[in-house]
């Protein structure tokens, strides 16, 4: 062998770790996961010195901040014993988390079994049935209650069955408090402000944790999305859900966002930034230029720091982003748009 | 001279209409969000009940004011002011 055959080998064949001369080198697709960029939005920032930042999670292997919760709980399950070779994963998903599971399981030859409310967009079932996830679908009235109820029945039917259940699993939140949460610190020393979606709180949870340990008087903000009736179809109230990993004392304000004012933000994120955002990133948005405009009315200073959770792709069915808001409204009325 | 309290807008989920008459929204006063939960149950008797265990929001029910959930600005001690919305909630699952 020639000596330069060697380096070649050497330089690009052999499975070296990563390491701090190769920083975007990575020896497979889930150990790219992370260090996603934290943008500046110029033009959306209210003054100079209250600034917005966007963390853009698309930019993880299957394209949502899932990634680094489903990573974290099956390494934890393998860790723990729970998943053995060839062994059944079942979880209750609106989408991201069953697409991230989903990928993972097919790499590691587990195989995926994902429970999901039938009123969510036609891509979401599409990319999980092409990572290989077989889709069993629950009722839409109820939403995610039902998709997690419906999992729960499945589980004690299925004993041999590992249901991750990613709504009180700590390792969702932990994956968030090791790698969300010290990335944001890292590029943005001076954060004032964290903004997140309010799904099964982990990523509230564990950045948010991570960040009040750090930064003295940090604000850790929620904003939960707010659907049509269909979703909150209760039997009674008893029926209602809070997921186990809550935990109030963690966050310091909450909001409630509807789909108009969803579909706003992410267009304007689109028109005035050219970020294509999926429409969670639009409620969190809204809370976060809400949060912005009370600190410009203060005097004070901020660098708010808030998550795009995913890109528009798995959206465009809906055909929120282009026509009029109201008509954006209405069709996406009854669906789990986030 | 009585202090005239704000009569607001109080958007009631489906679960919680059988005690409106089926109405989506309707009308309480108050200066407080308690003082309002008050009206409202004398309003719509029953609703108080619904709303409160042991004079705290019951666990399963989020209120907003002004699409703020309350818990985090005084909860039943939240000031209320003229033209304020409130939006009543079962807490239900998350997307993920």
């Amino acid at each position: 062998m020639h000596s330069y055959q060697a380096e070649i080998i050497s330089r690009y064949f052999l499975r070296l770790p990563a390491g701090p001369d190769s920083p975007m080198r990575f020896n497979s697709l889930e150990d790219s996961f992370g260090h996603t960029p934290l943008i500046g939005l110029p033009n959306l920032s209210p003054a100079p010195n209250v600034r917005l930042w966007i963390k853009m999670e698309d930019r993880n292997p299957t394209g949502s901040i899932k990634d680094r919760a489903a990573l974290w709980m099956i390494n934890a399950a393998e860790r723990d014993g729970l998943l053995k070779p060839g062994a059944t994963i079942l979880e209750p998903t609106s989408g991201n988390t069953g697409i991230s599971l989903a990928m993972i399981a097919k790499q590691r030859g587990y195989k995926m079994i994902c429970v999901m409310p039938e009123n969510t967009s036609v891509e979401r079932s599409q990319l999980l049935r092409m990572w290989g996830a077989e889709i069993i679908y629950s009722d839409a009235a109820g939403g995610s209650n039902e998709a997690v109820r419906h999992a729960k029945e499945i589980s004690v039917a299925n004993p041999e069955w590992v249901m991750l259940y990613q709504y009180g699993n700590a390792a969702n939140a932990l994956a968030h408090y090791e790698s969300t949460g010290p990335e944001i610190l890292e590029d943005l020393p001076t954060v004032t402000h964290f903004v997140a979606g309010l799904g099964t709180t982990g990523t509230l949870m564990g950045t948010g944790r991570f960040l009040r340990e750090r930064v003295p008087g940090v604000e850790i903000i929620a904003a939960e999305p707010r659907y049509g009736e269909v979703v909150y179809g209760l039997r009674n109230i008893d029926a209602g859900f809070i997921p186990e990993l809550y935990d109030e004392s963690v966050i310091t304000r909450r909001f409630s966002v509807g789909s108009h004012d969803s579909v706003r933000r992410v267009r304007d994120l689109l028109d005035q930034e050219g970020i294509f955002a999926g429409l969670s990133t639009g409620a969190i948005l809204h809370a976060a230029l809400g949060i912005a405009k009370e600190v410009v009315k203060r005097g004070d200073s901020a660098d708010i720091a808030f998550i795009l959770c995913d890109a528009g792709w798995k959206y465009l069915s809906t055909g929120i982003y282009e026509g009029s808001i109201d008509d954006a409204e209405e069709r996406l009325e009854g669906q789990l748009w986030a | 001279m009585a202090v005239s309290t704000p009569e607001i807008d109080i958007r009631i989920p489906t679960i919680l209409r059988t005690y409106t008459g089926g109405e989506k929204s309707v009308q309480a006063s108050g200066s407080t969000l308690a003082e309002v939960v008050a009206d409202l149950d004398r309003r719509f008797p029953g609703m108080g009940e619904r709303l409160l265990e042991e004079g705290k929001l019951r666990r399963f029910i989020n209120v907003y004011l002004n699409d703020e959930d309350v818990r985090f600005i005084g909860s039943l001690d939240a000031l209320i002011s003229s033209g304020d919305n409130l939006t009543i909630l079962p807490a239900v699952a998350g997307g993920s």
